[in-house]
């Protein structure tokens, strides 16, 4: 496990992220956009996408939300601007792989780490997924899938 | 005499751990724990008296037969009514489906009216939107009091002319209330409307007497009163059930048909129980019922009772913490935790081995109602105990529920 930061940081990056989220704002144009709702949580969110030239020039999202999803969503957003479509879904590929306690590169998730401990509290997994699959989706769909 | 101390031997879940945590269940109105007999009783079915209902000739077949007899007699017994009023089901939401499937939609036409409140279960929700788009029957809500209430005035003032159908909880899944069915009863058929009554949480917790409440139609669950999974119940006065078309048609539900499509049904119950029905489960409801019996259905009422009394006296010591149905009369008690979302604190309470319901409990509509996008759901069973409360509580008052994730 990696050891960078210790759990006092984690929860407070969690805490930050969920009383100020930077990437909580509802866009007008330009963007493209999924909606995703949790059956076991109230988590009911939309996360926006604006790619140009396949670079993410920008990353929203809005909705209600938990905590875990909150945070968990809007550090998404923070790593994914300005990165290229391909590390974009590296970056998801990792996060998911660290949730799922598989090996993962920690070097791109920055402060996604704070997440390293979901797996211990297995029902809230989605939460904190939500919008990984959320961003996920809308790649996919982007290509026509 | 009420012993809990005892009743808790009977209960091989109680004895689980939940993040190395003696586990405090306290979501009850979900599903509940079985006792061994109950255990013991499915597995006498599957280890010794398996074999088909109605199809054969030899003596295991016979046996069968007999237990789905004598238990449809002890549900019967249990809710007051007659043997050839209790149809087995797969659970409260198949009964409640067969009512607005199997009778309403053959007795309503376009612009009548249904009666709901907007605190019912999605189960008790959804069969009715599907009879409206069929019959063109349209869906009312009778308006609760201020603390989610139904009330007797209310459902008087949503009464029309039109109104042919009343469909409703005798005890709410989110907020405890316990309806004033009897009166609500009386009223209805003085107006010729007919009541279909969810009882998933009332049955389970207190003495059901159909006759006396007068109730047309009342669905339950076995998981929900110390049974097993999958089977069900649908209580309907004997003229209704045979008004009531099968839905699910097929083997053991008919008497004859011929090439031409010519058939004759099996008359209630029987009609409505078409396929290899679930016979462990019948085994094992027999033996929920039995033992509920035992102790008394009075006595779980009673105790049942007294424990919310205790938890609501030490629920309101906590400074931080908004109880939203104070004077429910049901085990069910919602709360949220200011300024933590509920599902964060329930993960917080999984962590101290404590099992809550968070979230919306299928009664969506009622977020609008209630301003809040989700409450935690503490509901009790008669195992539960002070002590259980106490853990919850001490729970409660800790800080942080980040903790979950980082002790
Ligand atoms: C009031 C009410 N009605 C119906 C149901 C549906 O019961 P089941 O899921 O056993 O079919 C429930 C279950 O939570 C309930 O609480």
């Amino acid at each position: 496990m990696p050891i960078s930061i210790n759990n006092e940081m984690m929860r407070q990056i969690i805490m930050d992220h969920y009383q100020n989220p930077l990437h909580k704002k509802t866009p007008k144009k330009g963007y493209v956009s999924i909606h995703s709702k949790s059956e076991n949580c109230i988590d009911d969110i939309n996360v926006y996408l604006k790619l140009e030239k396949g670079i993410v020039k920008d990353c929203l999202w809005d909705g209600t939300a938990c905590t875990i999803s909150t945070a968990s969503t809007d550090i998404m957003c923070e790593l994914v601007i300005n990165k290229n479509e391909k590390e974009a879904r590296y970056i998801i590929d990792q996060y998911f792989k660290m949730i799922h306690e598989e090996k993962f590169d920690e070097e791109v998730l920055g402060e996604a780490i704070a997440f390293i401990n979901t797996s211990k509290q297995a029902a809230r997994i989605k939460c904190a997924t939500i919008g990984f699959k959320a961003l996920e989706d809308i790649l996919n769909h982007k290509h026509g899938k | 005499m009420f012993n809990v101390k005892q009743i808790r031997h009977d209960f091989p879940m109680l004895n689980t751990k939940m993040q190395n945590h003696p586990l405090v269940f306290l979501d009850n109105a979900s599903t509940t724990f079985k006792p061994l007999s109950v255990v013991n009783a499915i597995n006498q079915y599957y280890l010794h008296e398996t074999s088909n209902s109605h199809r054969g000739d030899y003596d295991l077949c016979f046996h069968a037969d007999q237990m789905l007899d004598k238990t449809r007699q002890v549900v019967a017994d249990f809710i007051r009514a007659d043997k050839n009023e209790i149809v087995f089901t797969s659970g409260a939401s198949m009964s409640l489906n067969l009512v607005a499937l199997g009778y309403a939609v053959n007795h309503l036409k376009k612009n009548d009216e249904i009666l709901l409140t907007e605190a019912e279960h999605a189960s008790n929700v959804l069969p009715w939107y599907k009879v409206s788009k069929l019959t063109g029957a349209k869906i009312r809500f009778i308006k609760l009091d201020k603390v989610g209430r139904l009330t007797l005035v209310n459902v008087k003032k949503a009464i029309t002319s039109r109104t042919k159908i009343i469909a409703i909880a005798h005890v709410s899944n989110v907020l405890g209330y316990l309806s004033p069915m009897k009166e609500i009863c009386q009223l209805a058929h003085q107006h010729k409307i007919i009541v279909a009554c969810d009882g998933a949480q009332s049955v389970p917790h207190r003495p059901t007497n159909v006759k006396d409440l007068g109730v047309d139609f009342l669905s339950f669950s076995g998981h929900k009163m110390c049974g097993p999974t999958g089977i069900g119940i649908l209580y309907g006065r004997y003229e209704l059930l045979k008004q009531t078309d099968p839905v699910i048609s097929g083997g053991g539900m008919n008497v004859d048909f011929d090439a031409n499509t010519n058939v004759e049904y099996l008359d209630p119950p029987t009609r409505f129980e078409a396929g290899t029905l679930n016979l462990a489960g019948i085994y094992g409801l027999k033996a929920s019922i039995e033992y509920l019996n035992k102790i008394g259905m009075k006595n779980i009422e009673q105790y049942e009772k007294e424990l919310r009394a205790y938890a609501i006296r030490e629920l309101k010591k906590i400074n931080d913490i908004i109880i939203y149905n104070e004077t429910a009369e049901s085990g069910i008690i919602t709360i949220n935790k200011k300024q933590v979302f509920a599902q964060d604190e329930a993960t917080f309470l999984n962590s101290q081995g404590i099992a809550v319901r968070s979230g919306q409990h299928c009664a969506k509509i009622l977020n609008v109602f209630l301003k809040t996008p989700a409450t935690l759901r503490i509901s009790l069973y008669f195992y539960n105990t002070k002590q259980e409360i106490d853990t919850l509580i001490k729970a409660l008052k800790k800080g942080d529920y980040l903790d979950a994730y980082f002790n």
